[in-house]
């Protein structure tokens, strides 16, 4: 599971009011190398919840992100190298996602978060 | 102009296991609508795209490859509620050497919240096979084919779910069957402002799939808002091209069944 991933998923829990974002608890982190599209950054950019990426990339032991973001730094190919990297390039292979509001594990096991809910959650 | 041909998933590539739905002629007609539309594809140039209900990756393995030369940066997200599935689907994807995110989850259960309105392609495959209700949401590869009375329940779960997550410039392909009333659903999203064409349209033994592509359109939408706000029923020429599309036969039979 990349980080762009984790940045569009919430806690889909009955009744839970904030479900973003998902804490991560890592047991594996893999890097896979993947061709940089800046025009792809730039699109989902808008998109992404910047400080959820940030926290995410740094559990996952990368703090080269910076805290604050504008788009301007769409230009600097320093930037869209380490926001490629951080967003498409480390995958959570094992661990968890945690509910923030409830605690509740969803577990990730060979990369795939199972977001299924028991009967009583839904 | 190119006449190369587009790749799609290889059968001797697929991975599998009993309790997952292995390629079918609606798997074929989905990826043959898919490639019959590439090009508009190419040119709609996808951020996003997602299959609800992978099972073995076929289809959104196919639409990776088809997509990959001309359409390097796309972000595939496939979900399915069966454990099995996202394994075979995974291991499908990675014989062919492309990546889609993968989440175990009940249609886009976990997505909804943050991906709404982002997404610009949306294929799927439901189950469409009527059923006794009660099959519908059984574990394991039941939940490939149960569809309920008409074939319908999980298809009329997704079709609010897709309007919610297509971005603007969205587009929905769905497979069905004569006996889902197909013209009854592209009746229904007009109201909700998607204009509706048949790409493929197939009878096998057993079945008459259909798959039809849906996309917002603005006369659609104007349509819809004028019809909202006068009460009236659907505007003549909306009939028109819908009898054009549709056997009469089904056609009548499902605006019976509609009318009150």
């Amino acid at each position: 599971m990349r980080l762009l991933t984790h940045n569009m998923l919430s806690s889909n829990i009955k009744g839970v009011a904030n479900g973003f974002p998902l804490g991560i608890e890592v047991e594996k982190v893999i890097e896979k190398q993947v061709e940089l599209s800046a025009d792809f950054l730039r699109n989902l950019f808008p998109k992404i919840e910047w400080k959820a990426l940030v926290d995410a990339a740094r559990t996952m032991g990368y703090a080269e992100l910076p805290e604050e973001v504008d788009s301007s730094m769409l230009d600097s190919n320093e930037f869209l190298t380490k926001f490629h990297h951080a967003l498409l390039e480390l995958h959570l292979e094992e661990g968890a996602l945690v509910c923030p509001e409830t605690g509740r594990r969803f577990p990730v096991t060979k990369g795939i978060p199972n977001m299924l809910l028991h009967e009583d959650e839904v | 102009m190119s006449f190369r041909k587009a790749q799609i998933a290889q059968i001797r590539l697929m991975s599998s296991h009993p309790e997952v739905y292995e390629p079918c002629d609606d798997s074929f007609a989905l990826v043959d609508a898919l490639l019959a539309d590439r090009n508009n594809l190419l040119e709609h140039q996808p951020t996003l795209c997602m299959e609800v209900g992978c099972g073995s990756g076929y289809v959104i393995t196919s639409l990776a490859l088809m997509l990959r030369q001309e359409a390097p940066g796309v972000y595939y997200i496939a979900t399915d509620i069966n454990p099995h599935a996202m394994r075979v689907t995974s291991e499908t994807l990675e014989a062919h050497g492309v990546h889609a995110e993968l989440i175990n989850t009940d249609i886009s259960s976990g997505l909804e919240k943050r991906l709404a309105g982002l997404v610009d392609v949306m294929v799927v495959n439901p189950p469409y096979v009527p059923t006794p209700e009660d099959e519908v949401g059984r574990e394991g590869i039941a939940s490939a084919w149960a569809g309920g009375e008409n074939g319908r329940c999980v298809i009329d779960k997704i079709l609010p779910i897709a309007d919610y997550l297509l971005s603007d410039k969205g587009w929905l392909y769905m497979v069905m069957l004569t006996a889902n009333k197909p013209s009854q659903i592209c009746l229904q999203m007009r109201e909700k402002g998607y204009a509706s064409r048949i790409v493929v349209q197939r009878s096998t033994e057993e079945e008459s799939l259909h798959v039809i592509k849906f996309w917002r359109d603005f006369d659609t939408q104007a349509d819809a808002k004028e019809k909202a706000a006068t009460n009236k029923t659907v505007p003549a020429r909306v009939m028109e091209s819908l009898v054009s599309q549709f056997p009469l036969s089904s056609f009548w039979r499902s605006c019976g069944s509609h009318s009150s």
